[in-house]
């Protein structure tokens, strides 16, 4: 899915690639890239379940605006992956309403 | 007097549409049957419509559904659109998580 | 809380320039954007703009972007990024959230350049993964370097429509569909015929039923409407598609300037201020520029902003009333200039029958996106000439732009006085198939035609802009001006010059009875 050389853009402009986990699986992505794009060029469409429905969603605006890409980051839930820098070691987790779904206490 | 001061006016009983179901406030999960039974209702601004149902009220504020409840409201009321006053617009425009808000920094007092 | 002369409210083209032209004057400013890089939208706009050299036409629009950028650096302009705007107050104080803060900061003049958001229609599916906005789509390919997908059905045949559908193209992506419930293609039919000839099918008069799939969309449906926009049954079509893109228009992002009080004013084409031609607000001290007061063009949003940025500059006494006028004149005519033709603002929604040169209006490229082969010679870009290469300029709708006039030393092409006038083909001049006219075209319509270049053979010359490229001896087919393959065709020259931008010159032989349709070359 990565665009390796753009017949406008040229080449990639190189960046370190980094590890994270999504859903406990060990991904690769590129230090700084949004989240989403790492998560996309791994085939991952579906970001979160809805709370009310259970329907899944993944990135619609792709620009921080309409908070369908939200996720669990770092323990952290409704982190919006499309404008939300990746890092080594990053703990991504698809969120189910607004949690991991895994039953607190 | 329109419709929308004069709310004795009958707009009709609600029937139910083939795309009652599709969602039209995606962050609350707001239907289109949903937004026009609300109408029957008697909710008839959208500001109402938002504080019945929380449509426009999510985590985008209404940034992608405001103009598609607005235009379903009006049809159900058969009035223009642009009739409908839009809800007021309150800080914060973007979602601030609630610590953030309450952590404000002063830069004029510190030392530079 | 920290104070500056100026608040400029959105990095993008219009606050830019209006934080520059203040600047100049000698005010302090801050422009707060919420995105972690400045340029708004500009740095996605690979293509070239239109226009005329002083809206910087042929431009590539991240290339603006980054001239944009130095210029209000070098002005001593304060960028401040990842910082979102949250609340406009009375007396000109706004709230910043950055990071894990929030900031009040006050100013003795604002300027809200917040641009639009876009507009979104629903239908069964539309919350599915898979389901864009055409924005992402070009935020994931032009700026992070990532297909969104792989099959792409896009919904709108406006500008952005057309313009990301040919991105999505060169970004190696499949575009399936370009689908619109109206009955003609909203935006220039220049766009809309580099898409056609690629083999883009236009399915106008149509609309999405249904995007469906299990966790993500696997097929997009679509069918005809009527004309009170019912499906007609029984038209229904499915596509293979994992992307659906929605480009179905912009809304001006003015929640802050309703927030703050300024009169605002409901139109069908949005929430706006009313302000002046110098974007004061009702007020004192709130200036606007760009989307945020009315959608328009890059270009122009740029001009706003150098109105509103000398404006703040006047009203805070930085610039003398007389000078400004003087400084003001300049731009107006400028913005003036970009406001004509066919797709001026005051022309939505009207149908358009004739050019404003009274040649009927190709309605082939209306409906289908592509010029018809009989309607070609009434414009004046064609011309007949069998014994020498000519250009030949397939641009037959009033738009403001001119790079082709000023590209051709040769006097083949002139545009007058009237930046939306056709181009007209001079058979007089001395055409030397430098190629300069083929790659300034920022929509991609001029070619050149040698009917005399081999016996039984004419070349013609493309401007190509994919990958791979092919190169100097490769066979393929030629495509017509819809896509279709209709004959041979072997590649004769691929010139890539620096002062083409990118944009790769083909030039290909095909039997001399396809002169006048092959368009496109495919391996």
């Amino acid at each position: 899915m990565r665009i390796k050389t753009h017949p406008i853009l040229g080449e990639q402009s190189h960046k370190e690639e980094v590890s994270f986990s999504y859903n406990g699986k060990q991904m690769k992505g590129l230090e700084g890239e949004p989240i989403m794009v790492a998560l996309r060029a791994a085939g991952v469409m579906v970001h979160r379940f809805t709370g009310k429905d259970h329907r899944p969603r993944g990135v619609f605006c792709a620009i921080g605006r309409c908070t369908d890409c939200v996720m669990v980051v770092d323990g952290k839930p409704n982190v919006r992956t499309c404008v939300t820098p990746l890092r080594e070691g990053m703990k991504v987790q698809t969120q189910y309403g607004v949690s991991t779904g895994e039953k607190v206490g | 007097m329109n419709v929308l001061e004069d709310r004795s006016i009958d707009i009709g009983p609600f029937v139910s549409q083939g795309d009652d179901e599709t969602i039209i406030c995606r962050c609350e999960e707001i239907s289109k049957g949903e937004i026009r039974k609300a109408v029957h209702e008697g909710m008839y601004t959208m500001t109402e419509v938002k504080r019945f149902l929380r449509a426009g009220m999510g985590l985008c504020q209404g940034q992608t559904c405001g103009k598609l409840v607005r235009s379903i409201i009006a049809r159900e009321l058969g009035v223009n659109p642009l009739d409908l006053e839009l809800p007021p617009s309150r800080p914060p425009v973007r979602p601030v998580k609630m610590d953030v808000l309450a952590s404000e920094e002063f830069p004029g007092a510190e030392k530079s | 809380m920290k104070r500056y002369d100026l608040i400029v409210i959105g990095a993008g083209p219009a606050g830019l320039s209006a934080a520059a032209e203040a600047a100049s004057h000698g005010l302090e400013v801050v422009v707060f954007d919420e995105n972690e890089k400045p340029g708004g939208q500009l740095f996605k706009q690979i293509h070239k703009f239109f226009g005329s050299k002083e809206h910087k036409a042929k431009i590539r629009g991240f290339r603006i972007g980054e001239d944009l950028l130095r210029d209000a650096e070098e002005k001593g302009v304060r960028v401040v990024l990842d910082s979102v705007v949250c609340g406009l107050y009375q007396d000109r104080e706004v709230l910043v959230q950055t990071g894990e803060k929030v900031v009040h900061y006050k100013a003795d003049a604002v300027i809200v350049a917040t641009g639009a958001s876009e507009n979104m229609v629903p239908f069964d599916g539309w919350t599915l993964p898979g389901v864009i906005g055409a924005g992402a789509a070009q935020t994931m390919m032009n700026l992070h370097g990532i297909k969104p997908g792989k099959k792409i059905v896009m919904l709108g045949s406006g500008n952005v429509g057309l313009v990301v559908s040919f991105q999505l193209l060169q970004a190696g992506c499949e575009v399936l569909a370009v689908v619109d419930a109206s009955p003609r293609v909203g935006g220039y039919g220049v766009h809309a015929a580099k898409l056609a000839r690629c083999g883009v099918p236009f399915h106008l008069s149509h609309t999405v039923i249904e995007a469906s799939g299990e966790e993500s969309v696997e097929r997009v449906t679509i069918g005809q409407v009527d004309k009170n926009w019912q499906i007609v049954e029984g038209t229904e079509k499915t596509f293979d598609a994992d992307t659906l893109c929605l480009a179905v228009g912009l809304s001006p992002m003015s929640q802050l300037l309703k927030m703050a009080g300024c009169e605002m004013k409901d139109t069908p084409l949005g929430f706006v201020p009313r302000c002046d031609s110098l974007g004061r607000t009702s007020i004192p001290g709130i200036f606007v520029a760009g989307d945020v007061s009315g959608i328009e063009e890059a270009s122009a949003a740029m001009i706003e902003g150098r109105i509103s940025g000398a404006a703040a500059a006047e009203y805070l006494g930085f610039l003398d009333t007389s000078l400004l006028d003087e400084t003001l004149g300049r731009f107006e005519m400028a913005l003036q200039s970009l406001r004509e033709g066919m797709f001026a603002p005051g022309m939505r929604g009207k149908e358009i029958r004739e050019t404003e040169e009274g040649i009927p209006v190709s309605t082939s490229l209306l409906e289908q996106g592509y010029l018809g082969d009989d309607e070609l010679e009434r414009f004046p870009g064609v011309v007949e000439q069998r014994d020498a290469v000519r250009p030949v300029i397939e641009c037959t709708q009033n738009i403001p732009c001119n790079p082709c006039q000023d590209a051709c030393k040769k006097g083949c092409i002139s545009i007058g006085e009237k930046i939306t006038s056709l181009p007209v083909v001079n058979s007089e001049g001395k055409c030397t198939a430098c190629g300069m006219c083929v790659a300034a075209c920022s929509g991609q319509a001029i070619f050149l035609v040698d009917e005399s270049f081999e016996s039984g053979y004419a070349s013609v010359t493309l401007p190509y802009e994919f990958y791979p490229l092919p190169e100097a001896g490769d066979r393929g087919r030629a495509l017509d001006r819809s896509g279709k393959e209709i004959c041979d065709a072997e590649v004769v020259e691929i010139k890539s010059l620096k002062a083409f931008d990118s944009t790769n010159l083909l030039t290909m032989k095909v039997p001399l009875s396809y002169a006048g349709q092959a368009r496109f070359f495919r391996r």
